[in-house]
């Protein structure tokens, strides 16, 4: 375990961590500094580009002499103000909490409660691959940006995450230190040359390269004006870059496994992030089938977890597996073939012409299924347990036609929505959905999941 | 006579309760000041400058407000909820229907409000949150008492089968 030089001494405090011993506060890597310190350079970047004649004016005006007294301020100025943020940073592991404290002037203090997590990341940036750090992050509902635990020690922040998910699985307090990382096998590798060609065949992919193509030169022949082409063509370029090169950087080496303690998923190229989901905090299940894949059977899986930025879960796998894979994350619950989806009664045309053939709806013991899309195909899974509240609602000009929607929500802000159902049909599910979810809830596992 | 619930839970048949006739009262009051006063602003200088045949004009905002009397009445008689054994129901509107279900154990928190003029009218309304933003579930125009009441209920209600997101 990393220490930096602390006023306790850590490592061998934390073995013997006891009810009515005092809390062991920790500090952060002490690379942590070095985060903040491109940030003047950033700013006087941001600055430049902003309003580039400026800039030039007045870097010509600055001689040598002051240029280096601006240096010898800021750079001392932004290393004090990193060390000092890194020295009033400290974060404990207690029986229930995770408590972060932190802030020079402004004190913050935050409890986040370990039953209450839905994920924990451990992130690493390509620098601090290098640098041999990582982050930490754990998913609770209301946490952002600042309460995650940058930079750690990447065997610290393996040894933490193993022990946070320990306690918030349940194990004694006593023994949570020692029970070590979860056995984890893999369930799924998402193959390059496979990621490739699915980006090939992704719709957004070649509209974000023709946009960028085609839209400057445009542009030129219209205006001649060099400042507003680079303006269009740079975020543009951006944009095709993201979705392209971008996506195969961020999904490369994909990687599902499973432990008792959830779900691992492990990706990137350059940034590798490891993510971890303990069972039963999946709210939503999307099986996204793109046009241009379902010659080759291949599909896309989201998933929504509460609190969580991450929604992707299988970026590219041929059907079987990636069903195999979600009967892994929500135990119990098989995808209903295409057959199984019940299609609007037929007035539903009158509502949406065309498009009402690709709505369906399937109710089993434990998932709520429904499905949207024509050429874009999209089934949304949601478990009866996870649904927040139901709701039946209809138009005038659906009232006509004797057709309602039911809507489901559930904690991930994700509403799954049956489209232009029988109104009939409608009420009852509505009702039925109360009853299942309510009986569902009844079965759900603990949120200590050892327990 | 609605839809509420299905044949198969006829034990449970939700008993609908209505809104106090006050949040009526004082959707058509503020209707008719409003409209009221457009309509004076409409027609009397309407009538001084450009002769009383244009002042015609004004009998704009009364239609507008006889026909809102009537549209207020329908929407306010629409509004009901029920409190069931497990979850709470809330229909509403005519044209645009909606029906709400929420599993009390679902709640995260009640609120009870009232701002200046549902205060002078004695009123207050409760909304219920859960984990997900897109539940709707507000009771408007209720009776103070009946707010708390009811707040108190379903805090109990909510603590009592309270589960996990």
């Amino acid at each position: 375990m990393t220490t930096p030089g602390a006023d306790k001494d850590v490592s061998g405090a934390a073995a013997v961590v006891r009810e009515q011993v005092p809390v062991v506060e920790r500090r952060l890597h002490p690379v942590t500094p070095l985060r903040r310190a491109w940030a003047p350079v950033a700013v006087i970047i941001g600055w430049a580009v902003h309003d580039p004649n400026q800039a030039q004016e007045q870097l010509t005006r600055l001689t040598t002499v002051t240029l280096l007294i601006a240096l010898a301020v800021i750079v001392p100025a932004a290393g004090l103000y990193g060390f000092l943020t890194w020295w009033f940073t400290h974060f404990a592991v207690t029986d229930s909490e995770l408590r972060i404290r932190t802030g020079l002037l402004f004190r913050r203090t935050a409890h986040i409660r370990l039953e209450r997590i839905q994920a924990v990341d451990v992130t690493q940036p390509l620098l601090a691959r290098v640098a041999g750090v990582a982050k930490l992050k754990l998913d609770v509902v209301g946490t952002d940006k600042k309460d995650e635990l940058a930079f750690l020690g990447e065997d610290e922040a393996r040894a933490l995450r193993a022990e946070l998910l320990a306690r918030a699985a349940g194990f004694a307090p006593e023994t949570a230190h020692e029970v070590g990382e979860a056995p984890s096998q893999q369930l799924l590798h998402v193959p390059a040359g496979v990621l490739a060609v699915s980006l090939v065949l992704t719709g957004a992919t070649w509209g974000s390269l023709a946009a960028a193509l085609v839209v400057p030169p445009l542009l030129w022949l219209a205006t001649h004006s060099v400042w507003t082409v680079l303006a269009t063509a740079l975020p543009l370029l951006g944009a095709a870059g993201a979705s392209s090169v971008g996506r195969f950087v961020g999904e490369y080496d994909w990687t599902v496994g499973e432990s008792p303690d959830g779900l691992r998923i492990d990706h990137g190229l350059l940034d590798r992030t490891h993510e971890t989901v303990p069972p039963g905090r999946v709210q939503t299940v999307r099986i996204v089938e793109p046009l241009l894949w379902r010659r080759r059977g291949w599909v896309r899986v989201e998933l929504d977890v509460a609190g969580s930025s991450n929604s992707v879960l299988v970026p590219v796998a041929p059907r079987e597996i990636a069903e195999s894979v979600v009967a892994r994350v929500l135990p119990g619950v098989t995808v209903p073939p295409r057959s199984a989806l019940s299609r609007p009664p037929r007035t539903a045309a009158r509502c949406v012409p065309l498009w009402w053939r690709g709505y369906g709806l399937a109710v089993t013991d434990t998932v709520f299924v429904a499905r949207h899309g024509l050429l874009r195909r999209s089934t949304a899974l949601v478990p009866h347990a996870k649904v927040q509240s139901v709701r039946l609602t209809q138009g005038p000009w659906e009232r006509l036609w004797g057709l309602a929607e039911v809507h489901v929500d559930t904690g991930a802000n994700e509403t799954v929505t049956a489209r232009l159902r029988g109104a009939d049909e409608a009420a009852e599910l509505l009702s039925g959905q109360a009853e299942r979810s309510r009986t569902g809830r009844r079965d759900a596992r603990p949120d200590r999941w050892m327990a | 006579m609605e839809t509420g619930t299905a044949a198969q839970d006829d034990a449970r048949e939700p008993v609908w309760t209505g809104l106090p006739p006050g949040l009526l009262k004082m959707r058509r009051m503020l209707l008719v000041v409003w409209l009221g006063v457009l309509t004076v602003a409409l027609g009397v200088p309407l009538g001084l400058f450009a002769g009383p045949e244009w002042a015609a004009f004004a009998l704009l905002p009364l239609g507008v407000m006889a026909w809102g009397w009537v549209v207020l009445g329908r929407n306010w008689r629409s509004w009901r909820y029920a409190e069931r054994a497990d979850d709470l129901l809330i229909s509403k509107g005519v044209l645009w229907h909606h029906e709400t279900i929420v599993p009390y154990g679902r709640m995260q928190l009640v609120e009870v409000t009232s701002g200046p003029v549902e205060r002078h009218f004695g009123l207050a309304s409760v909304q219920l949150h859960t984990a997900a933003a897109a539940t709707d579930a507000t009771i408007p125009g209720l009776d103070p008492a009946e707010a708390e009441r009811l707040r108190d209920r379903l805090t109990e209600l909510g603590e009592a089968r309270s589960a996990g997101l």
